[in-house]
């Protein structure tokens, strides 16, 4: 298969790869910077595991070709705790204990993220349509809802 | 791992037309949630693709000093439902591309990649039916424009030629000025669902309760999106009243064929068409400005 260089930065920090044309996103990340913390779930774009930020929009890296990702910021789950510090939005989950098995949890996080860096002021109803492109099997989806509540209410 | 043996990634139309006419196996790729899956699925194997998402001209939205709207093809749905000028001039199609898939899958699908798809649940077509849209195709022998209802030949079958570019969706004032519109997807889920049925009323009044134009539009009532010019003319020209609204409904179901598939029967899309499209008259019709009895 045909190859390319891409230049990215992934969690702030700079790489140049080359990649295969077929390669996605996801891949990339998981099988060769061993980010695995990006979840795949159905490959297909239907269930979220997968979303990363891409220049700060979540996307499903799984349906996102790697040679697009040339000259963007990408963000994983892996690059948001600093120091050990959680960020807001991930303490917000633990607190209202929005994680059970965690598959979706990365996912989850990283849209909340997005939105709230966004400074979205969605009530619950907007909150469950900025959601809605992501699958939890095991939570109800209750506490989710509650921790992106807390995470927006909370500067 | 997708099965692409080549991607070119174009920089200008001009370039994505060249690279297509340069290798007839060539694809084209937009947002690729389509071009993608289709791959997945073993549908394309060995893909030769010329990427568009990166070429700036085909992401501008705008309207001409004449009051005409141009939205490039490669506009994503996200892009487009927060856009101040299709908020402001068609809040209907903003609605419309706001129901597809989930909102990661808006932020990288495209309207163009969604009308030259072919399918007919595409939930901007059957809105760019009843706004009477055309479409600006650029190609080897030059740019040309053809209305959308004549872009469609079968279940996805598009009027695009070798090397072909949809570059933009071209509204003209004619066919938004003064409208109101109202989009309906009835789908079993509220995300992340293609329609069981979508129905499209753009409407014009005249006097406060004349219903000076209608047009109706429908997806996955037909192979192809449909307009139905008969349901139109049972209301065009007369007074708003919910006798009219009722006969309305009966024509739009008698006027579509719609068939039986997993999702569900063809009694009941006949029944959805009667309905949504009732309700989606009376939405449009107040879109307008046109006031209802009692209101
Ligand atoms: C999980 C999921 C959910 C979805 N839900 C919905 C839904 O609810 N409603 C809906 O309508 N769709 C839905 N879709 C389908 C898809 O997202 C849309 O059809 C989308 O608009 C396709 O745009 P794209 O840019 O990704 O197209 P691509 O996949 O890049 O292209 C689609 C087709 O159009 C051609 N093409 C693209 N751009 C051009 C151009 N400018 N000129 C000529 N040809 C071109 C390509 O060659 C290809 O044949 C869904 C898809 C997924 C994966
Ligand atoms: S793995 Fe990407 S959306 Fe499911
Ligand atoms: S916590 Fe298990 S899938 Fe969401």
């Amino acid at each position: 298969m045909a190859t390319k260089r891409i230049d990215c930065t992934v969690n702030g920090q700079k790489h140049s790869l080359e990649v295969g044309v077929g390669e996605s996103l996801l891949e990339v990340l998981r099988n060769r910077l061993h980010l695995t913390g990006t979840k795949k779930g159905c490959g297909v774009g239907e269930c979220g595991a997968c979303t990363v930020l891409v220049d700060g929009e979540a996307i499903d890296s799984c349906l996102f070709l790697a040679v697009w990702a040339d000259g963007k910021a990408i963000r994983t789950i892996e690059g948001e705790a600093k120091e050990g510090q959680l960020t807001k939005v991930q303490k917000a989950f633990v607190e209202e204990g929005a994680v059970q098995c965690g598959f979706c949890t990365p996912g989850f996080v990283m849209s909340v993220t997005a939105l709230t860096e966004k400074g979205c002021h969605c009530d619950r109803e907007g909150l469950k349509k900025e959601l809605s492109g992501h699958m939890c099997r095991c939570t109800g989806y209750h506490n989710i809802i509650n921790a992106a509540e807390k995470a927006m209410r909370e500067k | 791992m997708f099965d692409i043996a080549r991607y070119d990634e174009a920089r200008s139309v001009d370039e994505a037309v060249a690279l297509l006419a340069a290798n007839p196996q060539a694809r084209l790729i937009a947002g690729g949630t389509d071009v993608l899956i289709r791959i997945r699925e073993g549908k394309q194997p060995e893909a030769h693709l010329v990427g568009i998402r990166h070429i700036a001209a085909l992401t501008r939205i705008e309207r001409k000093d004449d009051g005409t709207l141009f939205i490039g093809a490669a506009a994503t749905f996200s892009r487009i439902a927060s856009d101040p000028l299709i908020r402001q001039c068609l809040p209907v199609l903003a609605e419309a591309v706001d129901t597809v898939g989930g909102p990661q899958i808006r932020r990288v699908a495209t309207i163009g990649g969604n009308v030259c798809n072919g399918a007919t649940s595409a939930d901007s077509a059957s809105t760019l039916f009843a706004l009477d849209a055309i479409l600006q195709i650029q190609g080897p022998k030059g740019i040309r424009l053809t209305p959308i209802h004549q872009f469609y030949r079968g279940p996805g079958k598009v009027n695009l030629g070798p090397a072909e570019v949809l570059t933009a969706i071209v509204i003209a004032p004619e066919s938004y000025e003064g409208y109101g519109g109202h989009y309906i997807k009835y789908a079993m889920r509220k995300a992340m669902d293609i329609a069981t049925l979508g129905c499209s009323v753009n409407c014009k009044v005249a006097g406060g309760n004349i219903l000076a134009d209608v047009r109706l539009a429908f997806g996955v009532a037909a192979p192809t999106p449909i307009r139905c010019p008969e349901a139109e003319g049972v209301v065009k020209g007369k007074p708003f009243s919910l006798e009219l609204v009722e006969s309305f409904g009966n024509a739009a179901a008698a006027e579509i064929n719609p068939r039986t598939s997993w999702r569900a029967s063809r009694e009941f899309r006949l029944h959805l068409a009667k309905e949504l499209s009732k309700q989606a008259l009376v939405k449009a019709f107040q879109q307008a400005g046109g006031l209802i009895h009692g209101d």
